[in-house]
């Protein structure tokens, strides 16, 4: 298996354990590192996709950049409606659901 | 298998479902690692068409010629995005009530230290982006985490520069871009289509903008909420 | 990828966090080997170091919020974490 495809494999495990680590948690606060990794899993398929060029396709890389600033941005503003929830309703957890 | 939280004897109930989840979600990674193996191993992607207009773009360093010239308009859009999260938090509350012990003697001299190297790292990250891996996102995160570095330690810009110049500073990134922009459908360009002779110089001044705006707003993400109005604290 | 799952999984959240930024500390290195020296700075000033930063920031806030509550949260954190 060449290079590239090797990290686009991790890229796709990185998303996967992302997901489930998504829906397990009821804590905010790993929901929103899972959703980070899940991103990074993302950034790296991009990435690893586009080394398939000879010259390593830069396209990618821009979109990777620009994803990753908007990551942050959008994890800012997560945390702080997290903290704001938290003020509210006095616990940063999901309740826990009974499936009845 | 992981025990995320504190366990309630509900959760005994889902383990089935837990066990139908993983079992999900393997077969999605299955399906999206059999998508991208089936790619095929070498694919030209863009890089040719990028490669044939860099002398056009102004800059020789591919990937900034894409983010700040062949997709401009992407570069302004996520300005856009960073103020829209900013506002986000801010419209969340104001800067929450931190008590500011001083610095331990650690902290203070790292700060003192790296923050005028940051600084200096930043200003060179920005001239490099030109034609070595560098550029304003690279150079504006640096600034950002030097803005975080001093809020650390306790530091807080006096009141008056946290009313308009703080908000000129963080427009001043999508204000230069679209500036910029519009005055070139004035002389009769599309949006952001830079004429090559004027694109470094262009490029070199959006980029200032934008390096200043992108730290000026991590760091004010960083802050947690919005300045109050009048004095300081 | 271990990095990842021990971060997603750590009972302790602000181990969980510290984790979280050695793993993108690795991305930024992962980044370096796939010839994107551009990500690689990005990631390093940002994954690393702002994300670690507001992540911590953010567990200290709410850490100094339910102690004041009769939660059964187990973190014992000082807020010199942050």
């Amino acid at each position: 298996m060449s290079h590239a495809f090797f990290y686009a494999l991790l890229g796709v495990g990185l998303f996967t354990f992302g997901l489930y680590a998504l829906i397990i948690h009821n804590h905010l606060l790993r929901k929103i590192l899972a959703l980070n990794v899940m991103g990074s899993g993302v950034f790296l398929v991009l990435v690893a996709l586009a080394k398939r060029s000879q010259a390593a396709d830069p396209v990618p890389h821009a979109m990777v950049i620009t994803g990753i600033v908007v990551a942050i941005s959008a994890t800012a503003l997560a945390l702080a409606l997290m903290l704001r929830l938290q003020a509210e309703t006095g616990r940063a957890e999901l309740p826990e659901e009974s499936l009845e | 298998m992981i025990n995320p939280t504190p366990m309630s004897e509900e959760h005994k109930q889902q383990v089935p479902l837990q066990r139908l989840l993983v079992l999900l979600l393997a077969m999605m990674a299955a399906g999206l690692g059999y998508a991208v193996l089936s790619l095929p191993p070498s694919a030209p992607g863009l890089s040719g068409w990028v490669a044939e207009n860099l002398d056009t773009s102004g800059v020789s360093n591919p990937v900034t010629a894409v983010l700040l010239n062949f997709r401009a308009y992407d570069t302004l859009l996520e300005m856009g995005v960073l103020l829209l999260a900013l506002l986000g938090v801010w419209s969340l509350g104001s800067i929450p009530q931190r008590h500011e012990p001083t610095p331990g003697a650690v902290l203070a001299l790292l700060a003192r230290l790296l923050v005028p190297l940051l600084i200096l790292v930043a200003g060179y990250l920005l001239w490099v982006g030109a034609y070595a891996p560098g550029g304003a996102f690279q150079a504006g995160s640096v600034l950002g985490a030097a803005g975080v570095l001093l809020l650390l330690t306790g530091w807080y810009p006096d009141a008056r520069w946290m009313g308009l110049p703080l908000r000129m500073t963080l427009v001043a990134g999508l204000a230069v871009f679209v500036v910029v922009g519009i005055v070139l459908i004035a002389l009769g360009e599309q949006l952001l289509e830079y004429p090559p002779p004027l694109a470094a110089a262009l490029i070199l001044l959006v980029e200032a903008a934008a390096t200043l705006s992108i730290g000026i707003t991590l760091a004010a993400l960083f802050m947690g909420g919005r300045p109050s109005a009048g004095s300081g604290r | 990828m271990w990095l990842a799952w021990q971060a997603l999984a750590s009972p302790d959240l602000f181990r969980a966090i510290v984790l979280f930024v050695a793993f993108g500390l690795l991305m930024a290195i992962a980044w370096v080997r796939l010839d994107a020296p551009d990500i690689a700075l990005a990631e390093a000033a940002i994954g690393a170091g702002l994300t670690g930063a507001l992540l911590l920031a953010a567990l200290a806030r709410l850490d100094s919020k339910t102690a004041a509550k009769p939660a059964p949260e187990k973190d014992d954190q000082s807020d010199a974490h942050e």
